[in-house]
Parts: C-alpha cells; sequence; structure tokens
C-alpha cells in the first residue's frame, strides 16, 4: 500500500498547475480519490461525518451486479454452444461468454470514462464515481451480440445526452444506461430485437439456427399461451433459472435475488419501489388475464411468468431503484414503481411491435418521476397551510 | 403525553463523560462571543483595560440597545478580539478571582413580581434575557414579543452530550423558580419535555410544578427542542412565535430571582475520546477552554468543540465555552489516508449504513475523528434523510427550496419549525457530504429578511 502511495506521490507533481499532463488533473484526482479516502477535515457544520459515501453506495451497486454479470457470461457462452448443439463444460461456457461480454465492458468503459474526463476537465471537477455503475449496467442489459461500434455510439448518447447535460451524476432525469439501451433499440433495432441477435452464434453471424426470446414468441402463439412457451422449452423454472437467451445479465432470476438482497439489506436499493415494481406488474398481469381475449394470447399469460420474464425483474431491482432518476419522496417512490410495473406488462402484451416494455416504462417514468413528487410536496404543503390558517 | 418517534439514530461514539460533577478550576481568562447570538450586530460597552465586574455589560444589541451581555467573571478586559471587517469576534476579561458583582439593587418585592414588563427588564438589565431563544429562526427571543407557549427540553440526546440530569443535580429549587417567573413570561403554557425511556429522571422534572410535562422516546433528534415543538404545538407562520431555553438557563435565571444576585455558575460536561478525564465540571459562562480540560488531553492534533460533535463550534485548544453550551467535546483531527477507504468490510467504522458490518454491533462504541469520509456531491434522493428526520417535513425538497430561494415553497415546506440542530444528523449521514446545516441556516435568514 506504501508502494502505492509512493507512486501517487511522484506522480502528482505531471497533474498539478505547472505539469505537462495538468489537463488530465481530474482523472488523476479521480483515481487517487478512488484509491485513498484521504484525510480532509470537515470544517462546517457537523464535525464528524458518516463512513457512508457516494462512493461505497456505488460500490454495493456493483457488487450486487456481479451475480448477474457472471451469470450472464456463463448463459452467453451456455446458449452459444447449445445453438452449435455442443454441450460444454461450465469453465468452456465461461471463457466464450467472456469473449463476447468482456469487450461489451471496455468498450462502455472506455467511451464512458472518455466522455465523463471530457466534461470532467470543462467542468474543472473531478470524475465522479456514477460512471462505475453505468459503464457496469450497459453490457448487462444488451444482447451479447450488439456490435462494438454501436455500443459505443450509444454509450455516448447515454453518458452526454443522459446525464452530462444535465450537469452530471446527481442531475440527470433518465438513468443513463437505459437512455443508452433505448438509443440501441430505436437507432439500431435489428441489434437488440428478432429472433437472431440473443445467442452468440459462431462467427457473430445469424446461421441457421435461431432461438427466439420467449416474448418474441409470445406473439405468435398458438393454444395456450403456457402450453406454447412450454413446447419452446420456456416452462416458468427455466425462465427462473435462466438458461434461456436474452440480454446479458438479466435472464437469472437468482442472480437478481441474489443483487436484491445485498441492496435491500444495506438499504442502498429501495424497497418501495422493488415491491411496487412488483405489485404494479401483478396487478396488471391479473387484469390483462381477466381481460385476454382467447388463451393463446400474451394477455392470458399468468402474473408469476411475466415476472420472472425479459427484463422485467432485473429492471425492478436494478433500474428502476437508481435514485437520481426515480422518484424522491417515499409516498412518490410507490406510485413511481406502481406504474412502470402496470406500463410494462401493458406494453408487453397489448403491443406487438415491442414485445418488451421494461425499458420504455422506466425511462416513461423516469419522466413523470418529478411530477408524482410534485403532487406529493403540494399535500405535504396544504397540510401545513391548513395548520396555519387555524 | 407521551411522543414515539422512531426515526433518527444515536451515533456510536466513545468518550461519554462519568456521571460525577468536579469543581474546575476558576478561568483566568473568560470570554462572550457575539456570533453565539445568531444574527446578532454588537456595539462595544467597554474598552480594552477596563475593569469590569461580574454583570457589568460587555456589549450591546445594536439594533436594541437594552439587550446587553454582561460578564460573567470580574476582572479587566484583556482583549477584544475583531475578524474582518472589525466585526467583534470576542471580548475576552482576565479575571481576578474575586468574583465581585455589580449591584443589582433588586428588592425583594421587585424580584416577586408577576409582571411580565418587570420580569423581563430584570432579566434584560442582568444579561440573562439572551438566554432565551425564539422559534422560528432558532435565534434570540425579541423581548418585544409575547411569545405564545415556552419549551423546555430536560433531555439531550445529541452526541456525548451533557445529561440535564446532572445539570440540575443540586440546583432544583432554583430550576422550579425559574419556570415559575417563566410562566409569566406567557400566555400559554411552559411545555418541559423529558426522555420517557429513562426512569431516573430528576425530580426537578417530573414534578415540576405549572408545566405541561411531555415523555418523549426515541433516538436523537427526539431531545432536539425543534422536534419536540413540532410534536407538542408546532410553529405555523414567521409570527407565531415561541420561546425555547435550556434547563441551565432556566436554573441561571432562577437563582437570579431566588438570590437576587448574577451568579454564572454553570455545570458541563468534558467528553470526548481525546479526552483524557471525561466528567462533569462546575464552571461559569465563557470560561476557557484549557483551564477546564487543563492537561487531560490525548497528544497529537484535537479539536475543541464547544457544544455537541453535530452542532458544535471549533474553539481551538485557546477558545472558550460557547454561551449556550454545557459541553466541550474533544476528538482527533483526521490524518491518515485509507487505502481503498470504501470497500472495507467495516467492523471498526461508524456508520448507520447497514453496508458496514459494524451496524450489527449497536452496543459499541468507535472512535470518531474529523474525516469528512468522502467528496462532496450533489444530492442523492437516497431516502436517507427521512430516515433520521422525526418530522412531517420533506428534507431533500426543504434544501432543495432553499438552494432554489423559492420563498414561497420554502413556507409551505415547513421552514418556520425547523432549525439546523434538527437537520444535524441529515448532515451527518449524508452520503453526498452536502452542509446541510449551513444551507438551512442560509434558508432561515433569507425568510427573516424576506418577512
Amino acid at each position: 500500500m506504501k508502494f502505492i502511495e509512493n507512486i501517487i506521490k511522484r506522480l502528482k507533481p505531471h497533474f498539478e498547475q505547472e505539469g505537462s499532463f495538468k489537463m488530465l488533473h481530474p482523472l488523476f484526482e479521480g483515481v487517487v480519490d478512488f484509491l485513498y479516502r484521504q484525510p480532509i477535515r470537515t470544517r462546517v457544520g457537523s464535525h464528524i461525518r458518516d463512513s457512508y459515501d457516494l462512493k461505497r453506495m456505488m460500490m454495493i451497486v456493483i457488487i450486487s451486479l456481479i451475480p448477474c454479470a457472471l451469470f450472464g457470461i456463463y448463459n452467453t457462452g451456455y446458449q452459444h454452444y447449445l445453438s452449435q448443439g455442443k454441450s460444454a463444460g461450465v469453465v468452456d461456457c465461461l471463457i466464450k461468454g467472456s469473449y463476447a461480454v468482456i469487450p461489451l465492458y471496455i468498450v462502455a468503459y472506455v467511451v464512458g470514462t472518455f466522455w465523463e474526463l471530457v466534461f470532467a476537465i470543462k467542468r474543472k471537477a473531478p470524475i465522479a464515481e456514477g460512471l462505475l455503475v453505468t459503464g457496469f449496467l450497459i453490457p448487462l442489459i444488451l444482447p451479447p451480440t450488439t456490435p462494438l461500434w454501436q455500443v459505443a455510439i450509444a454509450t455516448t448518447f447515454g453518458v452526454v445526452l443522459g446525464k452530462e447535460i444535465f450537469g452530471g451524476v446527481g442531475m440527470n432525469i433518465f438513468n443513463p444506461a437505459l437512455v443508452t439501451r433505448a438509443f440501441i433499440f430505436f437507432a439500431y433495432p435489428r441489434s437488440i430485437s428478432g429472433n437472431e441477435v440473443w445467442t452468440l452464434t459462431g462467427e457473430r453471424v445469424v446461421d441457421a439456427f435461431t432461438m427466439a426470446t420467449p416474448l418474441s414468441l409470445g406473439t405468435e402463439a398458438t393454444g395456450s399461451i403456457v402450453d406454447f412457451l412450454h413446447a419452446k422449452g420456456y416452462s416458468f423454472w427455466n425462465m427462473f433459472i435462466g438458461l434461456i437467451p436474452g440480454s446479458v445479465g438479466e435472464t437469472s432470476i437468482p442472480a437478481i435475488v441474489l443483487g436484491a438482497l445485498l441492496l435491500l439489506v444495506t438499504g442502498v436499493g429501495s424497497w418501495r419501489i422493488m415491491l411496487s415494481v412488483f405489485a404494479g406488474g401483478f396487478v396488471m398481469s391479473t387484469v390483462l388475464n381477466m381481460l385476454a381475449p382467447s388463451p393463446s394470447s400474451l394477455m392470458a399469460l399468468p402474473a408469476h411468468y411475466h415476472l420472472v420474464m425479459g427484463s422485467f425483474a432485473f429492471g425492478a431491482v436494478f433500474m428502476a431503484t437508481d435514485p437520481v432518476s426515480a422518484a424522491s419522496t417515499n409516498q412518490g417512490k410507490y406510485v413511481y414503481g406502481f406504474f412502470i410495473g402496470v406500463l410494462a406488462i401493458m406494453v408487453r402484451a397489448l403491443n406487438p411491435a415491442y414485445p418488451e416494455g421494461m425499458m420504455l416504462s422506466i425511462l416513461f417514468m423516469n419522466l413523470f418521476a418529478p411530477l408524482i413528487d410534485f403532487v406529493v410536496l403540494r399535500t405535504n404543503i396544504r397540510r401545513r397551510m391548513k395548520r396555519a390558517a387555524e | 403525553m407521551d411522543f414515539k418517534l422512531k426515526r433518527g439514530y444515536n451515533i456510536r461514539v466513545e468518550g461519554e463523560a462519568k456521571p460525577e460533577i468536579e469543581e474546575a478550576a476558576y478561568p483566568g481568562r473568560i470570554a462572550l462571543k457575539p456570533a453565539d447570538f445568531i444574527g446578532l450586530k454588537a456595539m462595544l460597552a467597554v474598552d480594552a483595560g477596563d475593569q469590569v465586574r461580574i454583570g457589568t455589560p460587555l456589549f450591546k444589541d445594536r439594533n436594541d440597545d437594552k439587550i446587553v451581555f454582561t460578564s460573567p467573571a470580574s476582572g479587566r478586559v484583556a482583549e477584544i478580539r475583531r475578524g474582518e471587517k472589525r466585526v467583534i469576534q470576542s471580548v475576552i476579561v482576565e479575571t481576578d478571582g474575586k468574583r465581585s458583582r455589580d449591584k443589582l439593587g433588586l428588592s425583594r418585592g421587585k424580584l416577586s413580581s408577576t409582571s411580565r414588563n418587570s420580569i423581563i427588564e430584570i432579566l434584560l438589565k442582568t444579561g440573562l434575557f439572551p438566554c432565551i431563544r425564539q422559534r422560528p429562526f432558532a435565534r434570540m427571543a425579541n423581548p418585544a414579543d409575547e411569545p405564545r407557549d415556552i419549551f423546555i427540553s430536560a433531555m439531550d440526546t445529541g452526541p456525548l452530550s451533557a445529561d440535564p440530569n446532572l445539570i440540575v443535580r443540586g440546583n432544583e429549587k432554583y430550576f422550579q423558580r425559574g419556570l415559575n417567573v417563566m410562566t409569566h413570561l406567557t400566555g400559554g403554557s411552559i411545555h418541559l419535555s423529558v426522555d420517557g425511556s429513562r426512569g431516573d429522571n430528576s425530580p426537578a422534572f417530573m414534578n415540576a410544578n405549572g408545566v405541561e410535562l411531555h415523555r418523549f422516546f426515541g433516538p436523537h433528534p427526539s431531545g432536539t427542542v425543534g422536534v419536540q415543538i413540532h410534536h407538542i404545538a408546532p410553529v405555523r407562520a414567521a409570527r407565531d412565535i415561541v420561546w425555547y431555553c435550556s434547563v441551565q438557563s432556566v436554573i441561571l435565571i432562577g437563582k437570579l430571582f431566588a438570590t437576587g444576585e448574577l451568579s454564572p455558575e454553570i455545570t458541563l460536561a468534558v467528553a470526548g475520546s481525546s479526552a483524557t478525564k471525561r466528567s462533569y465540571f462546575r464552571s461559569v459562562i465563557g470560561a476557557s477552554a484549557d483551564f477546564i480540560v487543563g492537561r487531560n488531553v490525548e497528544n497529537g492534533p484535537v479539536r475543541y468543540i464547544s457544544g455537541d460533535l453535530l452542532t458544535g463550534t471549533n474553539i481551538g485548544s485557546d477558545g472558550f465555552l460557547g454561551f449556550y453550551d454545557n459541553l466541550i467535546t474533544l476528538i482527533p483531527e483526521a490524518e491518515k489516508s485509507e487505502f481503498l477507504g470504501w470497500l472495507r468490510p467495516g467492523l471498526r467504522q461508524e456508520s448507520r449504513s447497514w453496508s458496514y458490518l459494524s451496524r450489527l454491533f449497536p452496543a459499541w462504541r468507535f472512535m470518531i475523528d474529523t474525516n469528512r469520509n468522502g467528496s462532496v456531491r450533489p444530492f442523492v434522493a437516497t431516502g436517507l434523510y427521512e430516515s433520521v428526520l422525526p418530522m412531517d417535513i420533506m428534507p431533500l425538497h426543504l434544501l432543495n427550496s432553499i438552494l432554489a430561494e423559492d420563498v414561497e415553497e420554502m413556507e409551505g415546506l415547513g421552514i418556520y419549525e425547523v432549525a439546523e440542530e434538527d437537520f444535524a444528523l441529515c448532515e451527518y449521514i449524508c452520503p453526498s457530504k452536502v452542509s446541510v446545516q449551513e444551507i438551512i441556516r442560509r434558508g432561515l435568514d433569507l425568510m427573516e429578511r424576506e418577512g
């Protein structure tokens, strides 16, 4: 540890006022800040401060995503070998999966850091830790076959237009990782929809074998929807365990639950939001069940299927709970989460053009979060005004 | 009435004072600091070198020269410290140890008068009126106002704070006398709040006459008077004025009316992990810290705080006890950097967050230094503020409205009900390391100017 400290000391002058790398001072400061908690003393107000800070919070989010990331890497490899009709061991699957997923990570982080740095230099502020989470999320919500150049452009869009132009971490309206995914969805729809993209095949080329996600299949069902999915290999338990095609990190419910537990135990993720997203999804699917025109319709799919399919659970646990873009009042969080659940299932079941509604419904409710908070605030204000008039 | 508050947090910091009272060495120097009185513009009443006695005015309020601030000791004015723009920072008196007093000439009849005007006149003249503070705005009261109610908190839940039960020990009858005097200052009630969770509250509180007794349960900040007012009878508007004062102040006032003499003796605690002798001491208002602490302090850089860790003032080792304070807290200054500090399992760090393993051990006590523990960031709506503020107030949004200087919104969100101390825990737990208390004061100042 002493050794790293010495390196930092030696490097420091190069990044100061007179140094040749003074442009990169925000990067240097960010890295040092990341490695060491500096003995910066309190000056005004409270003399002591809780050990908890945003860095710790972000790290908890990243740790909670690790099970999803590991499972996603494994599953990517597993699906690859499955598509070729081979059975492969765990290590082979992990290696194959790493080939696909790690480049996504490298691109997301390199591009994200670049933009963060550009804005940090412009603002003369150290680079902030929010990027660590965004960069970790982006590969997990993309299909493993997404071309890297598209990831680069979408990350640029997500970080710059999703966050930086609002003023950086804490100021953004939308979740930057979701903006990234939405960009790919609308700009390069072939990379993120259809039946071909979810499986990493031989040479990143579509070959004869394609496997659709359960959600895109759902629109073509005949007979009972549940039986139809079963016949295609999508039983409830298959979808629960997550060895199915899908975006990298979103398929496995056990991995998501592990992450959710960490978020809930540490209080980093809002239980109010998670609970109400699932409640909203449950209520909406139950309502749709009653309205379903035929047993083959996606509307007839039982709630517990909906909740483990697609990115519903992943979105509820990791995306909807982003404290910056979610509703900020406790009461507002219930409303915000509930409508994410409702809208996600509604888009999914009623609109065949968008088989997955989770991303859009979270972005949509991000937009409405300030309005929800506004209403909650007004009730608080009205209560106080009434008392003042007594 | 009983109030059970759930939200809040008791910081697990080591260094509580032993519940024993000792006599501190009589201070060689004392000081009064205009900065202790929020918003005060002081006007000197003495010059350096003047002889003063207990009760001699040292400075006055420029806006109302009936409000005087009197010397708590006899001796010679040694120094008048000034800061930027020649603002008076402190008037320092070198004591002669004789404790000679200015004659007050208060007749027995005058002391037992129940007329509000006569009581206020005595309080003003003796310099005890500034003991009384008001809400909204949490600053010195205005003698021209008639408060709706008066609130006294006989529980101090702040970190390592001095126990009012020890402060009142031996002063029980003065405390009651003080309450009797104060009943004449308001047409409303005197609300006295005690910690409901302890069975050993002083009879001076439990059997106090002429008050409405309330019991508060729950962690800090249930003991701050602002939280208590909010639950008992909230402040509704800028002109809905209530007064409050500390148990110590009631005793000072009671003693004045009981004996006819001004005696500025107070009981204070010395606490904190850098204090090697943690105990209660009898001393006087404005005593210099080094006479109380002496050599009983750890080596290395130590922060001397008058008041508690959340709301106190950094006075330095040569500083003086604040006018309203009953506590000197000593903690080490932050010195070491910590490798990958945010990744530690966190068994040795105090934190309210369950991301630190230490949270599993509520009985542990931690050495906490003055490290800010992170970098300053914009607000993030983590929901943490709400969890430590036991009031029907939306802390994050109130703070945002203050930053936006949206006066109407601030009013609607309850700015009149709050003060720095109510929000101090929000500042402690804030993961973005925002200066919450400073923002609250900025908001209160703005409201006062606009009003």
